[in-house]
């Protein structure tokens, strides 16, 4: 391959300091060494950041969806269903789905915003308002108005979904929960 | 556990003095190392031979902050703007490693128009080197072609257009120029086909290549040796001439290139951040498209020559002048290399230069004093601004179902749809009829059924369907027939 020629090459005896020739070429080698190392670490700095992104900020994430004004649910006699857009952030696009909620009350007159999927199998849950409870249409579960499980397959109630309140207005975070279990458990 | 000493000759393995000293033993590396620093340079070390090892570094720069940028960015005509606009505005040091690509690349055809012009000037093409001018001349056309496929990725205004203008002069060469454009394009107009194209030219393709002769180029170099200094003999260098080793003074004015083009484009980077324009419209007429500055001396160039006359300047001419490059060594066979006493050479280098720089000045000019074009230019510009100023909106995925629900803009279909949610229609065959594993998907099924037979289906369902856990609907004929115009709406 390659013919090596530095048989040509020059080099001056000794330096005039008297200090060896060898080890002023290795003190020079070791700093432009050392000095490579320390701009090539500055210059991933921002190689590193950038595949880092995912743990410095978060790329995907479950927006809280807005169900409507306080006031509305203010004199609720029985559970009213919602349509909410639930927003699914995910890196740079952004997945909007709709889901069917259902505002009540619980024991203590607080609101609560049952998730209409069953925890049974995963049917929507339907008010009924002749019977003045929730009847799954797959396997007849049958819930109280605030969601707690009557009668039926499901192990456990309707599951009560996560709720905060922005400038009067009702929030909520959509999650789904495991089913064929007797307590709630988040998936996804 | 070996035994030891069973046999005379059973020698003791040598001394593994230091970790190095095992690896170097391991790989030679002190031979490489002492190959690598210690080339001899004849006539001793320069500033003038630096442009080389500072385009090495420009190229590694540009492949790994490729390779970064490709963890985000999408290659489709739906999703490469907002990939971009994602790097650009969100990603952290998103806009400083995609500035760092963009100002690389035109680093790059700075450093390599000096390390062409060094060669050139210092008549380093000739003789024993001849092979070494052919991979350069190669690799310059490979640089310029990264240039070109990588400037229509982000798909924004700029992009689109700059690369329509630079396709449709490829159309402009005869006989075969729409069956190129068309093969670039992967159709007759730009689409996302263009971009897969482009992304494997830019990605995949052109850089094996580059890698490749950038390793020939090497090899060639060093099987050649170095130029020297301009008295020297191109055919039959005097070996008996002093030489400097590339180390130590040659690798530190490498350095010190290599270092000015980091603090260059370090600040660069982070004073004048690329700008992304919005996404590419192509139904846009107004735009007035601009290459990159170094297609610029092209662009005005092919403004020329139209018509009858077109082969001539689109063909004829840049073919002549890039063989004339090209050939050169074969051209020009004499061993004079003092640019002083090669006064055709220099006439013909000043002469080039000055019509590629003339027709890049040419253009702008035209373009300042055009005031139709000056005012669309800034026009364009104030946009790209205002995009940049504009936070980041993510996509609405396609899947999603707010997008279906936007076309719904029928009535009675949205009635459809609430009545598919209130009877829970969504529980088993999903939102928006996706279909689940409890049922079947509804998207579609209106091109196998009548609304009739839909409806008939839904009052009485099938054996089949009452086994899968299908209840027979209810309702008013008026709700069945919502029901119905909602599916008939659900596209897959």
């Amino acid at each position: 391959m390659f013919e090596r020629d530095s048989r040509n090459a020059t080099l001056p005896e000794s330096s005039p300091l008297g200090v060896s020739l060898e080890s002023r070429r290795s003190f020079l080698g070791i700093s432009l060494g050392l000095g490579s190392v320390f701009v090539g670490a500055l210059l991933s700095v921002p190689l590193i950041r950038f595949a880092l992104f995912p743990l410095l900020r978060r790329t995907t994430q479950l927006k809280s969806s807005p169900v409507g004004e306080l006031s509305e649910f203010s004199s609720l006699t029985e559970p009213v269903m919602r349509t909410i857009h639930i927003e699914q952030v995910d890196g740079w696009r952004t997945n909007v789905s709709e889901k069917v909620v259902y505002v009540t009350k619980d024991g203590q007159g607080q609101l609560r915003v049952l998730s209409s999927i069953c925890p049974h199998l995963g049917c929507s849950v339907p008010w009924n308002k002749q019977r003045n409870e929730f009847v799954c249409p797959c396997h007849d579960t049958i819930f109280a108005a605030d969601g707690t499980r009557v009668s039926g397959p499901s192990l456990r109630g309707m599951d009560a979904l996560e709720t905060s309140v922005e400038n009067g207005q009702l929030q909520v975070r959509f999650q789904y929960f495991r089913q064929l279990v007797s307590h709630k458990e988040v998936i996804g | 556990m070996h035994s030891a000493g069973t046999t005379a000759n059973n020698t003791p393995p040598p001394s593994e003095s230091g970790v190095r000293e095992w690896l170097n033993r391991r790989t030679g590396l002190d031979d490489l190392l002492h190959f690598t620093l210690d080339e001899p340079i004849p006539g001793g070390a320069r500033f003038a031979y630096i442009f080389g090892s500072g385009l090495l570094f420009l190229f590694l720069s540009q492949v790994i902050t490729g390779v970064f940028l490709a963890l985000y960015y999408v290659p489709s005509a739906d999703h490469a703007h907002k990939t971009v606009a994602y790097i650009t505005k969100e990603v952290t040091a998103g806009s400083f490693l995609r500035s760092l690509h963009f100002y690389g690349a035109s680093a790059m055809v700075v450093v390599l128009f000096l390390h062409l012009s060094q060669t050139y000037l210092y008549g380093a093409y000739k003789g024993r080197r001849e092979l070494l001018w052919f991979s350069g001349c190669v690799l310059f056309g490979l640089v310029m072609a990264m240039a070109f496929t990588g400037y229509l990725l982000p798909w924004d205004q700029r992009a689109y257009f700059a690369t329509t203008v630079g396709t449709n002069a490829m159309g402009e060469v005869p006989w075969i120029g729409e069956s190129i454009k068309r093969l670039m394009r992967g159709g007759t107009e730009m689409g996302t086909l263009t971009i897969s194209r482009f992304f494997v030219a830019h990605v995949f393709l052109i850089p094996a290549f580059i890698f490749a002769l950038v390793a020939s180029h090497l090899f060639l170099f060093r099987k050649a040796g170095a130029a020297g200094s301009v008295d020297e003999n191109p055919y039959n260098p005097d070996r008996t001439r002093k030489a400097e080793l590339f180390y130590p003074r040659q690798v530190i004015m490498d350095l010190s290139l290599t270092s000015l083009l980091i603090v260059g484009l370090g600040l660069l980077c982070f004073l004048i951040p690329v700008q992304l324009g919005a996404r590419a419209n192509p139904a846009d007429t107004q735009y007035v498209p601009r290459p990159e500055w170094y297609y610029l001396p092209v662009f005005q160039w092919l403004k020329y020559w139209h018509g009858s006359a077109a082969i001539v300047g689109v063909l004829v001419i840049p073919a002549l002048v890039v063989l004339a490059v090209i050939a050169l060594p074969l051209l020009d066979r004499s061993v004079e290399r003092r640019p002083w006493k090669r006064p055709v050479a220099m006439g013909a280098y000043a002469f080039l230069v000055f019509s590629l720089v003339g027709l890049g000045l040419r253009s702008r000019y035209l373009d300042r004093h055009d005031t139709g074009v000056a005012q669309q230019l800034a026009k364009q510009r104030a946009e790209e601004d205002d995009y940049m100023r504009k936070p980041f909106e993510p996509e609405l995925s396609s899947a999603s179902l707010a997008a279906a629900n936007m076309t719904l803009n029928d009535p009675l279909a949205a009635k459809g749809k609430t009545i598919f949610q209130v009877r829970s229609c969504n529980a088993c065959h999903g939102d928006g009829g996706v279909g689940t594993a409890a049922a079947p998907a509804l998207t579609g099924i209106h091109q196998e059924f009548s609304p009739d037979q839909l409806a008939n289906l839904f009052e009485h369902p099938t054996a089949k369907m009452k086994a899968g856990g299908m209840p027979p609907v209810d309702l008013a004929p008026d709700d069945m027939k919502a029901l119905i115009a909602y599916i008939e709406h659900l596209v897959p």
